[in-house]
């Protein structure tokens, strides 16, 4: 069969799966919608959180930017992993023995001031309107490229299935699809992995292999009868074409510490994350979970370094100085090799782009961009794409004077795993449920934040609060349906600027929600005059110096002490905090019944104050 | 020592979640020291001087970066897990906190 038709079996099997779920865990109550009614395991709970948080550019993109970044990529390993620890032990457990249900609930009732709850309410909806746009083109991406239907409709099925499960099930039926969804993603991602690592150093466990010698089917040849570790041959082969050592970093010091500590409090401070730490019974569950959902994360974040430095040392030694055509016309050396198969296939999606600069129809890969711009097909009078001497695509951008020929996109690196491995048609076909997976699971958690901070933090506890259980259920369920059409319409009209919203996202997160919280648990003596100016603070200061480098033509080296755009959110989280106190002790401290309530979230829990496990009684 | 604490004039349940508390950023605080050690210590500050040091084929910089610091991070966790429980049972149990 070929790789069309497993594609819609397994991606037909797996949505199907994911509807019939839905259905069966839909929502009753409100409880149920925004938080699962607080009743599921801490396993399950893990898997989920690790669905919700990988996204399809942790499946799609990040060990492709890894394998062309070196070293320099660990900020993302480092930040989206190291902020489950905060989670586990600063935020967690506190939220869930406070109960009730968002991020804004416990910003407005620790600070005593429906201000800060709207305040914290947008922020919210802007962080995951941020994230849910690249999610929803993601969907269209993926089916496009294995299912050949336009992106659009693409990301119009993508919605569909979501506003199934998501307005049916709530927190609920999300929490088990993204079960489902995860099992289906990390299977994707190891299987080629696996096969990958087997190749090039014979073991199977890429973490292992990572730091192997060269060995195995392909290992052996790029070793060449030498025995050679493997990160040891990619940084020579890196310094023989112009490149930094592999292994090696090139960002300032001062950057990579600042981006990373960004990452990893923004990551703790992201509403989506948060909140699954709600759905669990008890405080212990919560903080188990935490722990759960690191390591199923950390199964697909410790591979796909590995992965990255596979994919690299296997496209430089198979692509560079390889013949683009095997016409004898271009024949010069008889055993010259060819470009593997799957580089035209590639080519003609644009991802990859060859200019033969030397007109010698052989492949130079060498540090620099090829060209200016992304590749644009030439066409010729009949609008047709003009091919050159060897029968490359030509291309209409102006070549750069370096001598590197060949244009990669980073996606390519994962999407054409299986087919550089030459593995069978089915895997391919996983690999693309997989990335639909990543991204369909994420687009559901980010909606039910959306929506949740519509109907309960907006309606409920602040405009409507005599609105019946009934009445909110159904304004959760208009608000989640609104929250989808809304996001399809931006996968389908994507703002050009997604990839510098993300780091806005990241930043605002870390800068706004993170000191809140931990002031909000840890200093007793914060007030709502401190941490609202605090919380002001940081998203201007955080928001400003974003948008004047993302948007406004800012030049790295106007940039404070190298600090780039990605970094600056760390600055803003030490200004927030240093403000919040600051202001704060000018202020008096807070009334007696919420230092009351501060108390009370640091004691242990009590064994009334847990979810019972059935479904009869509330909580609450 | 304990008698000079104004903590100590509240009632005795008071001072046992003022114990409660103590132990668990004690807790926090260390496992923290250790996450920023591996994280921005040895993955980041001191990389490229561990680089000069391999462990099998890894440069011990990157490994820390790119590997070991993911590995701890999820010890980490399990670890706060076992002794929170721990002193959940020991704190927990015995006490009327209402």
């Amino acid at each position: 069969m070929d790789v069309k038709t497993w594609t819609f079996i397994i991606v037909g099997v797996t949505f199907a799966l994911y509807i019939g779920i839905g259905v069966a865990s839909r929502a009753r109550s409100t409880k149920d919608f925004y938080v699962a009614s607080g009743g599921v395991p801490p396993v399950a709970n893990g898997m989920a959180t690790a669905a919700d948080w990988m996204s399809a550019a942790s499946f799609m993109s990040m060990a492709g930017i890894i394998s062309f970044a070196g070293y320099d990529g660990s900020v993302y390993l480092l930040g989206w992993t190291g902020g489950y620890v905060l989670l586990a032990l600063l935020l967690a457990p506190y939220l869930r023995k406070f109960g009730k249900y968002t991020v804004p609930d416990f910003v407005g009732d620790r600070y005593y001031s429906n201000t800060a709850r709207v305040v914290a309410v947008v922020c919210a909806i802007f962080v995951s309107f941020t994230y849910v746009a690249g999610q929803m083109r993601g969907v269209g991406v993926v089916f496009s490229r294995f299912l050949e239907v336009d992106i659009n409709t693409g990301v119009y099925i993508g919605m569909a299935l979501v506003l199934v499960y998501a307005v049916l099930g709530g927190m609920k039926g999300i929490t088990y699809t993204q079960v489902a969804q995860y099992v289906v993603l990390i299977t994707a991602f190891m299987i080629p992995a696996f096969f990958i690592s087997l190749m090039l150093t014979n073991n199977p466990i890429p973490q292992l292999g990572f730091g192997g010698e060269l060995a195995g089917e392909a290992g052996a040849r790029i070793a060449a009868g030498q025995s050679i570790s493997l990160l040891d041959k990619l940084d020579g082969l890196h310094v023989e074409l112009g490149f930094s050592k592999y292994t090696d970093g090139t960002k300032p010091l001062i950057d990579v510490f600042c981006i990373t500590a960004a990452l990893m409090v923004g990551t703790a401070g992201l509403p989506h994350v948060i909140v699954r730490f709600y759905t669990v019974p008890r405080v212990k569950d919560a903080r188990s979970s935490a722990g759960w959902a690191l390591l199923f994360i950390a199964i697909l974040y410790t591979t796909a370094p590995a992965l990255a430095a596979f994919a690299r040392t296997n496209l430089i030694d198979s692509v560079n100085e390889a013949r683009y055509s095997d016409a004898p016309g271009a024949v010069e050396k008889a055993d010259q090799k060819v470009v593997p198969a799957w580089f035209k296939t590639w080519e003609s999606t644009r991802l990859l782009a060859w200019v033969d600069k030397n007109d010698d129809g052989i492949v130079q890969y060498r540090a620099g961009v090829p060209f200016d711009g992304n590749p644009a097909v030439a066409l010729d009078e009949n609008g047709k794409p003009k091919r050159g001497k060897w029968g490359e695509w030509l291309l209409s951008n102006k070549p750069s004077p370096s001598p590197n020929e060949l244009y990669i996109d980073r996606d390519i690196i994962v999407l054409a795993n299986p087919e550089i491995a030459n593995l069978p048609n089915w895997v391919v076909a996983l690999v693309a449920a997989g990335a639909l997976a990543a991204a369909l699971s994420t687009a559901a958690g980010l909606l039910l934040v959306v929506s949740t901070a519509i109907s309960h933090d907006l309606v409920k506890r602040v405009i409507m609060p005599d609105i019946s259980e009934k009445h909110e259920l159904r304004i959760a369920r208009i608000a989640s349906a609104c929250a989808v059409i809304v996001a399809g319409y931006f996968g389908v009209n994507p703002p050009g600027f997604v990839a510098q919203v993300v780091a806005l996202a990241f930043g605002l997160a870390a800068s706004t929600f993170f000191p809140a919280i931990i002031l909000g648990i840890f200093f007793k003596r914060a007030n709502r005059e401190g941490v609202v100016s605090g919380m002001l603070v940081g998203l201007l200061f955080t928001g400003a110096y974003i948008v004047y480098f993302k948007f406004l033509g800012g030049t790295p080296d106007q940039q404070w002490f190298g600090i780039s755009p990605e970094g600056i959110g760390t600055v803003g989280m030490l200004l927030n905090v240093a403000v919040a106190i600051g202001v704060g002790s000018r202020f008096p401290a807070p009334p007696k019944d919420v230092q009351q309530m501060v108390e009370n979230i640091r004691l242990p829990e009590h064994k009334d104050e847990a979810t019972p496990t059935s479904n009869f009684r509330f909580g609450h | 020592m304990d008698d000079e604490t104004p903590e100590d004039l509240s009632p005795p349940e008071k001072s046992r979640a003022m114990r409660y508390w103590q132990a668990n950023l004690r807790i926090v605080s260390i496992l923290l020291a250790i996450w920023f050690v591996v994280s921005y210590g040895a993955g980041i500050l001191f990389a490229e001087a561990l680089n000069s040091i391999k462990i099998g084929g890894f440069p011990l910089g990157f490994w820390f970066a790119q590997q070991g610091a993911i590995y701890v991070f999820v010890i980490l966790i399990f670890v706060y897990v076992a002794i929170m429980n721990d002193i959940d049972r020991k704190y927990g149990d015995e006490t009327e906190l209402d």
